[in-house]
């Protein structure tokens, strides 16, 4: 539990400020709907790393999540699709686990030739003591090949703790470990938090532009690539601040500047392309940038026209908060659609503000959180259509509008011009749906 | 007979295993007012629920203590005591059922001392059974937790009662059951004029509510008062070999006697379990099942030609291994190789040469030369390298490799029991292997 304590102690840009601990970390509650821990974080940001073997050291409880980070796309490697664990049965979580660790290493190194190992501790091994730092250090002599540990057991804090452990764990064992075989004056890192359709999306459009995208921190990534990212002229950082502590450090260490993007509306992207170009100074890449974004944009545009004039005007009731959320906000307005946001008294300062930025409106705060609430919002704004989680799902029920959940999971990439108009014909495919109508139909005989 | 046999790495690739955390919930969501809690951090109980909510395609209610470094080093009994308090004054349980997990049992939290100091503390919450299971996910399997929860309530809440109730039996189904199969066995049972108290009851997930608010404990499923009136049934069925522990438990207590169905899939199984019923009730089998077993045998007729000698490699616990290895050989189908999750007193009874303890790179790595596979979702990758077609059974069924691309659909509907269920196995294994 060594290196988890320093980051603990300078965690303190987490939203409110009530409940917190000494440390001045959120307590959690059981009421509390977030569920994730820094375990799962930490290994959300490094599976992507696609040729590297990610071997969790914990119960097979801790397994089951990292099924669920599964669906990263690979265009070369797909052995972070293996799962591979200790294991701990109660032999080892009474006799010490760090034997099996090492042998564990060793044996999937020999038969699966990974480029790397990437070694994460759990609250179990983590409480038991094993000293996963030293067996990776010694495996790694004995074997030649680089074994990271992450120090990260799930207790520590929440996901975006562990986030920041995994760009620790970058910074000391993996950033600047080689040097690539050239380099060129367009070479950015680009650093966002696994979400693929950033990946998908957006890399065409520099690829476009000629930028190379020297290691991508992390989604699709070689172990290599990452190994040359202190040889990158610029930093960009797409929502993430979890990973910025780590941008910032490179800034001190390897002298990368860095700049902080955005992509959740068609501004946001023009704007994001404007700055790397900005960044990297080359007059020429800037009117390039600009025929590609008036391109792209009409192209959009056309694309977009069928769907504006279902969606113009009507009123829908959008939930803050998280990504999904300033994405449907941004498109439903690009629509004209008239966007009524509503959040709940936890959310923060800065989503309130950011809601006023781009709506120019408040969001309407509810007290309770509650179905009857959200159902006298509906009612009085006369409201078409509500965006939220699932526990509101009835208030869309009783006032018989269409509903679309915020969280679902979905395979759409959201990202980019091409994510706009996914999420507009989303949009569309709800708001006049044939099934709103059949499924709050009573049986002709009741 | 079938030997045992483990194979001894120091390293788990692609593990088949699941925690006992998981199956624990999955047993909780069979009963009212469940509320269920985890004694761990809130990431062991996303890691709990994520498998259940994409295999179900529901919201499952689970709470957990949410440890955090500092209760996990200074102690866990407030951090109970906080969660149950508030959680029962938010939600309104009639029945709590309590899970550790890897964290909590590694440090050692004495549960039983807890509760009974709760219960010591704050006698209004008398009227709430607490069901408590130790599920820690070093030790065990789904299968296991899921047992430990039936076996934990009926040893807890049935009461002694004077009076029988003639037409009243005791269900006990394992994990290897789903929502849908559950449906259908009650259906039977119902139609031999017999009421069953099922433990759990997880049909009841089939049972969605529109209007309902979403809140952290479950809305249908057996009742507190049904399982205190356990005690009255006159017979015990336990499907499933690990339920016989908790038929055992009933009828240590009650004097209630069991019979441990292992399968209720192909033409003997539902036989006799059709049997079993009819001399129970003392009614004969209903007309309905005498069609249904004729087109069974139709069906036997039409399909077997695609089953003969063809070679089938599987990864599932016991007692769905069990079941499946069950019905393919009385479809003269080949058992290629097995691979299981625990130990069971099953195993050795096996009709097939070796059973492997292990995951799913052992089962890659003897599936090869098979022309189907059976197990869950974590195979799918396997069967996309081997180009095996892949039939899905176990928990989770959720789109193999990418979760977030649109779960498979009806999972919890499906049927697999009795004669129309087997039949509708057939035809999904039948066309998979007449695939080209």
């Amino acid at each position: 539990m060594k290196a988890s304590q320093e980051p603990i102690n300078n965690f303190s840009d987490d939203t409110s400020s009530e409940n917190q601990d000494r440390f001045g970390i959120q307590v959690p509650s059981p009421l509390d709907v977030h569920e994730d821990c820094a375990f799962e974080g930490a290994m959300s940001i490094l599976v992507p790393i696609t040729d590297a073997a990610h071997l969790i050291h914990g119960p097979s409880g801790c397994i089951s999540n990292s099924w669920v980070i599964n669906n990263y796309p690979s265009s070369n490697s797909t052995l972070h699709k293996v799962r591979f664990t200790t294991d701990m049965e109660e032999s080892d979580i009474i006799f010490g686990g760090a034997k099996k660790l090492d042998k564990a290493i060793l044996e999937l190194v020999r038969r699966y030739k990974p480029a790397a190992v990437f070694v994460y501790s759990t609250c179990v091994s983590a409480l038991i003591g094993d000293d996963i730092n030293g067996v990776c250090k010694n495996a790694s002599e004995q074997i030649g090949i680089p074994i990271i540990p992450v120090d990260s057991p799930g207790f520590v804090g929440r996901k975006n703790l562990g986030i920041r452990v995994a760009g620790e764990a970058l910074l000391e064992h993996v950033i600047g470990t080689a040097e690539p075989e050239l380099t060129t004056p367009l070479d950015i890192n680009l650093i966002a938090e696994p979400n693929s359709a950033i990946w998908i999306n957006i890399l065409p459009l520099l690829e476009q532009l000629g930028i190379r995208v020297l290691a991508k921190i992390t989604g699709d990534a070689q172990y290599q690539e990452i190994c040359y990212a202190h040889r990158a002229k610029l930093n960009v950082i797409i929502d993430s601040k979890p990973l910025l502590k780590m941008v910032k450090k490179m800034e001190d260490l390897f002298d990368i500047p860095y700049i902080e993007e955005s992509l959740d509306s068609v501004e946001d992207i023009n704007q994001c392309l404007r700055d790397i170009v900005a960044q990297l100074g080359d007059s020429e890449l800037q009117t390039a940038t600009e025929n590609l974004i008036v391109q792209e944009i009409s192209a959009l545009d056309i694309k977009l026209a069928a769907y504006r004039i279902r969606l113009q005007g009507k009123k829908v009731l959008i939930y803050t908060g998280g990504r999904r959320s300033w994405l449907l906000i941004s498109t439903a307005k690009t629509l004209g659609m008239d966007v009524i946001p509503i959040s709940s008294k936890k959310s923060s300062k800065e989503d309130r503000a950011r809601v006023k930025k781009l709506l120019d409106k408040n969001s309407i705060i509810l007290q309770q959180d509650n179905i009857s609430e959200v159902v006298e919002i509906i009612n009085h704004h006369q409201a078409q259509m509500l965006i939220a989680s699932t526990h509101l799902q009835s208030a869309a029920h009783l006032t018989n509008i269409p509903f679309l959940d915020i969280n679902q999971q979905s395979h759409h990439s959201y990202v980019s011009y091409a994510g706009i108009f996914t999420v507009a014909q989303e949009l569309y495919a709800t708001l006049y749906s044939p099934i709103w109508e059949q499924v709050r139909k009573a049986a002709p005989w009741e | 007979m079938a030997i045992v046999s483990i194979t001894s790495t120091s390293v788990a690739v692609n593990p088949l295993k699941q925690s006992q955390a998981i199956g624990a919930t999955l047993a909780f969501l069979g009963f009212k007012g469940m509320l269920p809690l985890l004694h761990g951090s809130p990431g062991c109980s996303a890691f709990t629920k994520i498998p259940l909510a994409q295999h179900l395609r529901k919201a499952i209610p689970l709470s957990s203590t949410a440890m955090t470094e500092v209760s996990a080093i200074m102690g866990g009994e407030d951090k109970v005591e906080q969660a149950i308090l508030q959680l029962v004054q938010s939600y309104q349980p009639e029945i709590i059922g309590l899970c550790t997990t890897g964290l909590t049992e590694t440090k050692g939290d004495d549960m039983r001392r807890f509760v009974k100091d709760i219960r010591y503390r704050y006698p209004e919450l008398d009227h709430i059974p607490i069901v408590l299971v130790s599920t820690p996910d070093f030790k065990g399997t789904l299968q296991d937790g899921f047992a430990a929860v039936v076996e934990s309530i009926v040893k807890e809440i049935p009461q002694k009662v004077e009076q029988c109730r003639p037409q009243q039996i005791a269900l006990l189904a394992s994990s290897a059951f789903t929502p849908g199969d559950i449906q259908e066995i009650k259906e039977i049972i119902a139609a031999f004029g017999l009421e069953a108290i099922a433990i759990p009851d997880l049909s009841a997930l089939l049972d969605t509510h529109l209007e309902h608010e979403y809140s952290g404990i479950t809305t249908s499923g057996t009742t507190v008062a049904q399982l205190g009136a356990i005690a009255s049934s006159v017979f015990t069925v336990a499907l499933g070999e690990s339920m016989r522990g908790a038929a055992k438990i009933l009828e240590k207590r009650f004097n209630i006697p069991y019979e441990v169905f292992g399968e209720l899939t192909g033409l003997d199984a539902t036989d006799k379990f059709l049997q079993a019923l009819a001399d129970i009730s003392g009614q004969s089998v209903p007309e309905k099942y005498r069609r249904q077993r004729r087109q069974l045998q139709d069906v036997m007729l039409q399909t077997h030609t695609y089953f003969g000698c063809k070679r089938v490699t599987l990864a599932l616990e016991p007692d769905l291994l069990s079941s499946m290895v069950t019905i393919l050989q009385s479809m003269g189908a080949q058992i290629h190789a097995a691979v299981t999750t625990s130990r069971s007193p099953l195993l050795e009874k096996l009709a097939i040469p070796c059973v492997t303890i292990g995951d799913l790179e052992d089962f890659e790595q003897l599936a090869v030369g098979s022309e189907l596979l059976i197990a869950n979702s974590y195979a799918s990758a396997t069967s996309q390298r081997l180009q095996i077609p892949l039939y899905l059974q176990g928990i989770p069924i959720c789109d193999g490799f990418r979760p977030t691309v649109g779960h498979r659909l009806g999972n919890a509907m499906s049927n697999k029991v009795g004669y129309q269920g087997t039949m509708q196995v057939l035809f999904d294994i039948g066309n998979l292997l007449l695939m080209p």
